[in-house]
């Protein structure tokens, strides 16, 4: 597409939902109320790990205003050791993490649920149900989870010929990394750990279900992904999806954790049990407590290099909590760590460790952030130790075109090099740091980003305006993008296009708002449904004009007569076409339905300047870059959103993020006052440097934007306040105690 | 227990309820008085996202009783725009992108214009300081300073 004729593509645009948005119209999910309406509350689990004898839950249902009570007997049952697919997820967990079978697992897991006619009620019910449990010896840490005398969570679950917490391994190979070692001048090995940090969204999870008595049932909800609620609560519930209605409201952040249902098949049951639609809300405290977080991790890495800066060799073995069921994201840690280098030889190894918390759910780039940490920052001491600029020494060593990942795919048209050039002639990169106890990191961060399934309708009006149905609930401004893009395509006005997110009734399936992939896959459909409505106007005006379709030009928002017709007839616009559609054969309009594929990965150098106070540990951000392939950008001011979205929650996860646990295995700060995510005065203005290397495989060249700038943060940051002090930092968060520490463990070396 | 009855004025129109008397002025926003353009991120009083005005003060309205509205003015953000025209900041809002998911945005205007209200000559250290109470995941604040900051300015230049 030619960039020079674009009136729409590229352009910062009003995004279609933004006054609903400014002016508190907008429906989120806990903003949805019925007739009739009665709420429900969820008991947790008093301990981190137990056995469940029984449940009574006789004296709960005998409560006035008591509409119904479900344990996980109301569900459908799924055998412990038989797994039960559904993309990444496994509906066996699903549906324990949902409310507990056979085990608590952690302090918060639900137990029951209960609907009554208010809050108030629901919740002292939920006191009145018995439960007898058998208190088990827990794990919270990976440590203590994989010890030898460590208590399985799961009696089926061996590694190694023996009962075990390690549910998982992944190994990515390539090359021999003994000979690789063997070549190489300057070795770094060290060991890092991250804590788990939750996504953060604003939006508790919520939905409102209501089950009608011939079982047809509506779930409005906020997440990810209405079909992905559907899919979960059929599976759970036992009810068709075709019987499942699935709204999506508007939703309130959701970074990988509303990717999976906590509250839409209890509420489900709820309704069904009970004849009344049913609300369910959690509060922040359930949020941090149940659901998400990412991972915590410990790792060791080591690298090898030559004098002149080449890599020879790298290794690294990444643990990861999942926390209380498998499936920790240790492809992001193991796969994403190495991916950016062209290094030969490569031995890359993920665990996947089960323990008592709750369990993880993606974060943006799942575990690639964690796996990046661990060797972005020992690539910082290669270049220390061999006396290089750290990112001239990643320029050296970047995968190019042609570079086969150490996970098997051939990079292609990628802006690795360009991206990190960039970097190199920022302005940023070229102001010298001066005053006392600042320092600079850098680091880059790498992302598969996903395709993957799609639909998209796109409608005429008899008015001649233009209706897009896509099926991805927008997150962060997808809808702006989409309508750019069609606009472009029709060579309208963009105020003529409306976008639209369907239901599970209205538009084809359409997968997660999640790897990157909306705007990436959204378009693609969108655009092959917009370029079969051209097809049909152009056929509506040659019916009209008499000639034939294929000497029918659409330009500039009308057909026009060329070849031997040219200007025998007057142009036809839109409005015209759509105002004679009775008559010229019906409606106007076409769909997409695609499994999309060709989204090429993502890739950001990130450049963090910090200032430390070394007396009270606080860490201040002076200055940060974030520098991005972005393909091509739709919708340049959300792309920017997403890069400094990112780059905050990097900051947030590297600075002071972290789940603390008290000695009885419970999360001690279940609160966004003690879980202390970045607030407007910890940053200062977050710059983007947006790289555009169109992805040959799209049709407008778009490349995932949403996960990559999240990757390379942790290790800018804590390369950043090492470079400030002198003092290598391996444990996340950088917290003001941990740095007070660090410094006067450092004096008293000296001292010594 | 007996429910109490409430006269206050919200965004200018005389209005009556019925509360309970533990009930948050949040939830009797969102629950009998139908505005939920305040939201519950945290009910703690940590994330600003129930935001509102009380006698033109800045408020978590989830640390407030809602019986303590008697005799009160209450400002929300369905009384922001004036019908259809948007206040500035809104329209700013929109035109820098200062939001992504939009769920923080309704207390971050509300607390926004509160400041402007106080100080129309802000600097973006008091931008950041006074909005330190509204979180937002999604953008990293920039746009929305950004986006104070110009209104602020643009404001500046129509008062003039």
């Amino acid at each position: 597409m030619n960039d020079q004729s674009n009136k729409w593509i590229g352009k910062r645009t009003i995004r279609p939902d933004g006054v609903d948005k400014v002016t508190g119209r907008a429906c989120y999910a806990a903003d949805n109320s019925m007739p009739g309406m009665i709420w429900a509350k969820v008991l947790r689990s008093p301990h981190p790990h137990a056995k469940i004898r029984s449940i009574n839950t006789a004296k709960a249902e005998a409560l006035p205003g008591v509409k119904a009570v479900a344990t996980a007997k109301d569900f459908v049952e799924f055998p412990i050791d038989t797994a039960v697919p559904l993309g990444i997820q496994d509906m066996r967990w699903m549906a324990r993490n949902m409310l507990a079978h056979e085990r608590v697992l952690f302090h918060g897991h639900p137990v029951a649920a209960v609907a009554a006619t208010t809050a108030e009620i629901a919740a002292e019910a939920c006191k009145l149900i018995e439960v007898d449990y058998e208190v088990l010896p827990w794990a919270v840490e990976i440590d203590d989870a994989i010890a030898p005398d460590a208590t399985p969570l799961f009696d089926h679950i061996q590694f190694e010929g023996k009962p075990s917490n390690i549910a998982g391994k992944l190994e990515h190979k390539k090359g021999d990394i003994d000979a690789g070692f063997a070549e190489a001048d300057v070795i770094i090995e060290r060991s890092f750990t991250t804590r788990p940090v939750h996504q953060g969204y604003i939006e508790p999870h919520a939905c409102t279900v209501s089950v009608a008595a011939d079982g047809s049932t509506t779930i409005w909800s906020s997440s990810q992904g209405q079909f992905m609620v559907r899919a979960m609560t059929a599976y759970l519930t036992g009810i068709p999806q075709s019987d499942i209605r699935a709204i999506p409201a508007e939703i309130g952040g959701g970074f990988g954790g509303k990717t999976i249902v906590y509250l839409e098949p209890v509420a489900t049951i709820l309704s069904r049990k009970s004849g009344r639609p049913v609300k369910m809300v959690m509060s922040r405290e359930e949020v941090m407590r149940a659901t998400g977080p990412t991972s915590g991790a410990k790792m060791t890495v080591r690298i090898g290099a030559k004098k002149d800066g080449t890599l020879v060799a790298g290794h690294g073995i990444f643990y990861l909590q999942a926390g209380c069921f498998p499936g920790s994201p240790i492809r992001g840690a193991a796969g994403c760590s190495f991916t950016p280098y062209a290094i030969p030889n490569v031995l890359s190894t993920g665990y996947d460790v089960v323990c008592n918390r709750s369990k993880v759910a993606a974060y943006r780039a799942p575990g690639a952030p964690i796996g990046a940490y661990g060797v972005e920052c020992v690539l910082d001491e290669v270049a220390q130790a061999i006396g290089m600029d750290p990112l001239e020494m990643r320029l050296k060593n970047i995968a190019h075109d042609g570079t086969k990942a150490v996970h098997g795919p051939v990079f292609q048209s990628i802006g690795f090099a360009q991206t990190i050039e960039a970097a190199l002639k920022s302005e940023h990169y070229k102001t010298k740091l001066t005053g006392k106890f600042q320092g600079r990191g850098v680091a880059n961060g790498w992302w598969f980003n996903a395709g993957g399934e799609s639909s998209a309708q796109v409608n005429i009006t008899e008015d001649g305006n233009v209706v897009v149905t896509t099926g991805h609930p927008d997150i962060g401004g997808s809808r702006a993008s989409i309508a750019n893009i069609t606009a472009e395509l029709l060579g309208i006005d963009y105020d003529r296009v409306s976008v639209l997110i369907g239901d599970t009734a209205t538009i084809g399936f359409s997968n997660l708002t999640g790897g990157s992939r909306v705007l990436f896959a959204s378009a693609m459909v969108v655009t092959e449904s917009t370029e079969k409505v051209i097809e049909q106007l152009k056929q509506r005006a040659a019916k009209i004009w008499g000639i034939d379709a294929s000497a029918v030009v659409w330009e500039n928002g009308e057909a026009r007569p060329s070849g031997e017709h040219t200007g025998n007839f007057p142009t036809m616009t839109l409005a015209e076409l759509g105002a004679k559609a009775n008559e010229t054969g019906g409606p106007i309009g076409a769909g997409s339905q695609q499994n999309t594929t060709g989204a090429e990965c993502g890739f950001a150098t990130h450049i963090c300047d910090v200032e430390v106070d070394v007396d009270l540990g606080t860490v201040t951000i002076l200055r940060y870059t974030c520098v991005q392939d972005v393909g091509k950008a739709i919708h340049p001011a959300y792309v920017e959103g997403q890069m400094q979205g990112g780059v905050a929650q990097g900051i947030g996860w590297a600075l002071n993020e972290e789940y603390i646990y008290d000695k009885q295995g419970r999360v001690d700060n279940p609160s966004f006052l003690d879980y202390r995510m970045p607030v407007c005065s910890d940053l200062p203005m977050l710059d983007t440097i947006m790289v555009e290397i169109p992805n040959p495989k799209h049709p407008q060249g778009v490349r995932g934007v949403g996960e990559a700038p999240l990757v390379p943060g942790p290790a800018a940051v804590c390369n950043a306040v090492s470079n400030a002090l002198g003092i290598r930092f391996h444990d996340l968060p950088l917290s003001p105690p941990r740095i007070v520490a660090a410094i006067d463990a450092n004096m008293k070396q000296a001292a010594e | 227990m007996a429910k109490i009855h409430v006269t206050t004025t919200i965004n200018g129109d005389p209005t009556e309820f019925l509360c309970d008397p533990a009930e948050s002025m949040l939830d009797a926003l969102r629950g009998p008085l139908g505005l939920t353009g305040a939201k519950e991120g945290c009910g703690t009083g940590d994330c600003g996202a129930c935001s509102i005005t009380v006698d033109g003060r800045l408020v978590c309205s989830c640390l407030m009783l809602a019986a303590e509205a008697e005799g009160h003015e209450i400002a929300t953000i369905e009384g922001m725009a004036q019908g259809e025209k948007l206040h500035p900041l809104q329209q700013k809002f929109l035109e820098l992108a200062a939001l992504q998911c939009g769920i923080c945005t309704p207390g971050v205007l509300v607390a926004a214009k509160s400041l402007l209200e106080r100080n129309p000559d802000p600097s973006e250290t008091e931008v950041r300081y006074w909005l330190a109470g509204n979180l937002c995941r999604c953008t990293g604040y920039d746009k929305i300073v950004r986006a104070v900051m110009e209104t602020a300015a643009e404001m500046r230049e129509a008062a003039r």
